[in-house]
């Protein structure tokens, strides 16, 4: 994916944080949201390592070593922050009083279920904090791209590479669409300019039920 | 370096830290992908020539940063982390088959340490329940309609932290995001090195402040300050 696709998928998952949310950012695209709240919106943002209250990027020369994401990357905070230890981040995660994760995915299910941090026998780099987030965050949007490298479906009807949680996901953003799990399963209600919906079903290993106005998003 | 009394025998030189930390023994590490480490203890153990270790801490860092070093000079014989995404070197010594790790989710990771620390036999999860990698093994315990994995304590002969300020009875206080793993990693220790950046008298920390209370604290060295590059600059 080139830079402006992770932008425009970043800039839509944008809109689904509102004014007095708690929210916890995966790294990769989810950390390029911020970037796309308007100025006004308050977000409580929190990360595992254990900050709540993450605020801009600080400017070059102004970074502090002993004050970073869980990327590892130097950000500040804003007024009314606080720092505490991991294992208290991860009490406000397991006790579900984050309101949004968004993550990144390899696969995701029909019913919901993530598939996020191995492909065996190629790539472990290890759950790290996802399997809490994904399971107690009271909604999980995943980010990614529609199919995978070699062209295949991420969306599928059941995935094939190892969980991260199911039943788990609430709303899938990517290159080509917006699409909602639901009970009576995928529904696609967006589609990202310039594919059409026949692209996305064609590109998409589950079915998908169609919203009664699916919006294109240019 | 503030002079202060060492009326409990804690502070110690960096040399004299290094002499207990021998081949084959378990460290536990405080820091999150780096940030946090305790930089001269990290790199004494590397000059030391210390192998054979069993390393817990929350990650692998990265190849240059905090324990990501030893992993990459293939020091660690087992790593207990919650991921090593952040460093190809770890990936590659897995696949290889020359570093065996055992992956938790992270915040039952540091869950575990804390029960090390706070004298627990076990925890119950009910995080990775019937899960075909991560629950393996693990017994399950069923209450009032629930199943949680029972996971176990982690202690380790060595845990080594990073602090900003101690006073010499071992009281500490962190640093902004550099806290992290580090106030539980220092009570899971049977033996715990608090490196810092800044002795001070005893009764200079004010009581409401201190996060590590200087109990859990058996030895002080003073910092040499970071000596890697981080992945922003």
């Amino acid at each position: 994916m080139d830079m402006g696709v992770r932008e425009r998928i970043a800039k839509r998952a944008a809109q689904e944080l509102i004014d007095g949310m708690v929210v916890n950012l995966g790294i990769g695209i989810p950390s390029l949201i911020p970037n796309f709240l308007p100025e006004e919106r308050r977000i409580i943002f929190q990360a595992e390592n254990g900050i709540l209250g993450i605020g801009k990027s600080p400017k070059k020369g102004e970074e502090d070593a002993h004050l970073c994401n869980a990327g590892g990357y130097p950000i500040t905070v804003v007024e009314g922050a606080s720092y505490f230890d991991s294992a208290t981040a991860f009490a406000m995660i397991r006790k579900g009083l984050i309101d949004v994760t968004v993550l990144g995915g390899l696969q995701v299910s029909e019913r919901g279920d993530l598939a996020n941090w191995m492909v065996p026998g190629k790539r472990v780099p290890g759950v790290g904090g996802a399997m809490e987030l994904a399971q107690k965050t009271k909604k999980v949007i995943v980010v990614m791209s529609h199919v995978n490298k070699d062209g295949e479906p991420k969306i599928v009807q059941q995935c094939s590479l190892p969980l991260t949680a199911w039943r788990c996901v609430d709303l899938i953003i990517t290159d080509m669409a917006v699409i909602e799990v639901t009970d009576e399963g995928l529904l696609l209600k967006e589609v990202m300019a310039p594919y059409d919906v026949e692209d996305v079903i064609s590109c998409t290993a589950a079915r998908l039920k169609m919203a009664s106005a699916i919006k294109r998003i240019e | 370096m503030t002079m202060v009394s060492n009326e409990y025998g804690k502070i110690i030189t960096i040399e004299q830290a290094v002499e207990m930390i021998d081949d084959g023994c378990s460290l536990m590490v405080g820091g999150f992908g780096g940030i946090g480490s305790p930089p001269s203890l990290l790199q004494a153990i590397i000059d030391k020539g210390v192998q054979q270790i069993t390393l817990i801490c929350n990650d692998t860092a990265f190849p240059h940063i905090g324990v990501g070093p030893l992993v990459a000079q293939g020091r660690i014989k087992k790593a207990v982390v919650s991921h090593i995404g952040s460093n190809p070197i770890a990936g590659q010594l897995l696949h290889e088959g020359k570093m065996e790790v055992e992956f938790s989710p992270q915040g039952i990771l540091i869950e575990r340490i804390r029960a090390g620390g706070a004298g627990l036999g076990g925890i119950l999860v009910d995080i990775g329940v019937g899960h075909e990698w991560l629950a393996k093994g693990k017994p399950t315990v069923d209450i009032d309609g629930n199943r949680y994995l029972l996971e176990r304590p982690l202690t380790a002969d060595i845990s080594l932290v990073y602090a900003k300020k101690a006073d010499p009875f071992g009281n500490l206080i962190y640093d902004k995001s550099a806290r992290n793993t580090n106030p539980l990693v220092a009570m899971a220790g049977r033996i715990t090195i608090a490196e810092v950046e800044e002795i001070v008298p005893l009764g200079e920390l004010d009581p409401e402040e201190i996060v590590t209370p200087g109990i859990f604290v058996t030895y002080i060295v003073q910092s040499n300050g970071v000596d890697w590059k981080w992945i922003w600059e």
